[in-house]
């Protein structure tokens, strides 16, 4: 069974579920269960709910500890970007405590945060950052770009016993999708299809699958088939459904948020260059940020970031080109 | 040193054998540098003149309590039961290790005596002593946490971050301060407010309006009942204490940096290699805890010469036969290395 809900309310339904499904998970964070109303704190009462102090540094290295003693904390850190104040918890002590113990503990926590507010937030409140965190040994990475994903990464996520950087786009929060009721779980490390064509492949994550597919409705007028794959989590990277899809199409346009060289996009190029054999047809084109930061007003903002125009000048000039045989 | 209710003859024998117990490993840790060049590799860091402050306070410890320090960590998890063995080979980088070679010096863990790990990143263990008082409290285990970090970690965010946190939620936590006075290479008066301004860094303490005490740490049993106050504090639900432990450390921050082939070997202490302070170090070396237990121990014939000699001489064996099975254990499997990357 399946109800239509907002990308918002499915990742707050999926920490609702995780938690009457495991008392060892908490959740904390800024502004959170500030008075005796909040829902999340009525249902599992202050030990396991808290508002805590503004203190990115304290929040994160605090989930790390009570990681490796047995609670499964999640963090409420609202942007991604705040996540920096504490990059050190992230990326040197989060993914690296049980390999540095041999295996002898594991780091089992969720950092939640939104990202790409691309709606006058301007210059440290809506860029990706998530390039830098991808390719961390020990860290995984979820971007859900639809409700039912927002929903079945989270629970997943919460159930991982690694640490979890889980991004949800904030430009997504309020779209309805279907999304199964009780127990639902994305595997990390598995792409989805989001719409099958057999002309060029589009990779996109995030709020860049919704252009994405948009891009497509386009294309389609003009008897154009684009498929477009989302891989869902960034670490692990499902490379296997890209190429597979690459070796279909012969072409391939990534669409990413983040300026071109801080971006995933870039990263996938890479996987797919080294793995192509003879699938490219064509050059890979990126479309991402340009190498700017956020502007904060609209203009500057729509100029920077990719939009559906942009991918379609995209497809098209790959569907332009020929690569000379190998 | 009075006698301190709750002390039994048999607890203040234990007491001295783990200070000696650490002392024996730590010089050992030194030796090897001397002794097997190039078998230790990168930093390690070693708690001599620590023994006093570490002891004191573990030997407050109930049950299931937590000790969880900076990556200065090697005597605590003597204390708390860990085969000295698996100590050493990891240290030596071997397959026998605590961690299997995958930490070294600055990460040893040990949850299986209470020990569940460490950072090699100033004041961020802190952080995480604190996360696991919040286990603690969450699961309601009543355990208490022992945080221990030095001078210099107080200057970091991750410090402060953690005593309001720890503060505003009551968490079972004692925050241990051992003022070394160097924060590796830096004296304390060039860095810390408090002690520019003639107060204790205990002071600190002061800006979550929690306990804040400074002890001897040199005598262990003063620490200890000063510690025993705060681990009552933490466990009656009324939430952590920083104490500031005072002593100075009897090694250099750590060995040579050197980049290989060069061999590397302890440096002397910064008081006397950077600061040409002879006369701070050498009442330093006066002041070691270790002797001046001792001493107090035979005075009350709570100690005969003979039992100090037997406990020196058996803690002699013990980390004889820990370099020897580090020495004679093998290196670890190259392909070993992809291991343990994700649960």
């Amino acid at each position: 069974m399946a109800r239509e809900m907002m990308y918002g309310e499915a990742i707050a339904a999926a920490i609702a579920e995780e938690m009457e499904r495991d008392s060892n998970v908490v959740f904390y964070g800024q502004n959170l269960a500030m008075t005796e109303r909040d829902p999340f704190l009525r249902r599992f009462g202050k030990k396991r709910v808290r508002i805590a102090p503004i203190s990115e540094t304290a929040e994160m290295g605090v989930a790390v500890g009570a990681a490796i003693t047995g609670l499964r904390p999640i963090v409420e850190l609202w942007m991604s970007e705040f996540m920096l104040v504490a990059f050190d918890e992230l990326i040197n002590e989060a993914p690296r405590l049980r390999y540095m113990s041999g295996g002898q503990v594991k780091v089992p926590l969720v950092f939640k945060a939104g990202y790409g507010f691309a709606a006058g937030w301007a210059g440290q409140h809506s860029n990706c950052v998530y390039h830098a965190m991808m390719g961390i040994p020990g860290l995984k990475i979820a971007l859900p770009s639809t409700a039912a994903d927002a929903k079945g990464l989270m629970a997943a996520a919460i159930r991982d016993d690694n640490p979890v950087v889980y991004l949800h786009h904030y430009m997504l929060t309020l779209d309805k999708g279907p999304v199964p009721e009780g127990e639902h779980l994305v595997p990390f490390g598995v792409a989805d299809v989001k719409r099958e064509g057999s002309d060029v492949t589009i990779v996109a994550t995030g709020w860049m699958v919704k252009k994405s597919l948009a891009a497509a409705e386009l294309l389609a007028k003009e008897g154009i088939s684009a498929e477009v794959v989302d891989p869902r989590t960034l670490t692990p990277l499902d490379v296997g459904t890209i190429l597979k899809s690459v070796k279909k199409t012969g072409r391939l346009v990534l669409v990413d948020q983040g300026t071109r060289h801080a971006s995933a996009a870039a990263i996938i190029a890479a996987e797919i260059a080294e793995h192509r054999g003879n699938a490219l047809k064509a050059p890979v084109k990126m479309v991402t940020a340009l190498d700017t930061s956020i502007p904060f007003s609209e203009p500057l903002e729509n100029y920077v970031l990719p939009n559906e125009e942009k991918i379609v000048a995209a497809v098209k000039s790959v569907l332009a080109q020929q690569l000379a045989a190998v | 040193m009075a006698k301190k209710k709750g002390l039994t003859a048999d607890r203040l024998i234990w007491m001295y054998t783990q200070m000696v117990r650490i002392r024996e490993f730590e010089s050992r840790v030194k030796r090897t540098f001397v002794e097997h060049p190039g078998v230790i590799r990168g930093h390690t860091h070693l708690g001599d003149g620590a023994e006093a402050t570490i002891v004191g306070a573990l030997a407050t410890r109930q049950d299931d309590d937590l000790a969880m320090p900076s990556y200065r960590c090697h005597g605590y998890p003597l204390v708390l039961g860990t085969p000295p063995r698996k100590m050493m080979a990891e240290i030596y980088g071997r397959k026998d290790g605590l961690c299997g070679g995958f930490g070294g010096s600055m990460h040893l863990a040990d949850p299986e005596h209470h020990f569940p790990g460490t950072s090699g990143i100033i004041g961020q263990a802190i952080t995480h002593a604190t996360g696991a008082a919040l286990t603690a409290q969450v699961k309601d285990t009543g355990q208490v946490i022992y945080c221990f970090f030095g001078d210099g970690a107080t200057k970091q965010g991750a410090f402060f971050e953690s005593l309001n946190l720890g503060a505003v939620w009551k968490l079972p936590i004692v925050y241990i301060l051992e003022n070394n006075y160097y924060q590796a290479y830096t004296h304390v008066s060039l860095e810390d407010a408090n002690y520019i301004a003639g107060d204790p860094l205990s002071k600190k303490a002061q800006a979550f309006s929690i306990p804040g005490v400074t002890v001897d740490g040199t005598d262990p049993l003063k620490v200890y009942a000063t510690v025993q106050k705060a681990v009552e504090r933490a466990r009656s639900e009324k939430g952590p204490s920083l104490i500031e432990a005072k002593f100075h450390r009897l090694s250099a921050h750590g060995n040579a940096i050197t980049v290989p082939p060069v061999p590397t070997q302890f440096p002397e202490h910064e008081a006397v290699e950077v600061y040409g302070k002879k006369a701070e170090f050498a009442a330093a070396i006066k002041n070691d805890p270790i002797p001046k237990f001792r001493a107090s121990l035979l005075r009350k014939r709570i100690l005969t010469k003979e039992d100090a000699q037997r406990i020196e001489e058996k803690a002699r064996a013990e980390m004889e036969d820990a370099v020897q099975f580090a020495l004679a254990s093998p290196l670890p499997a190259e392909a070993e290395a992809v291991k343990h990357v994700y649960a």
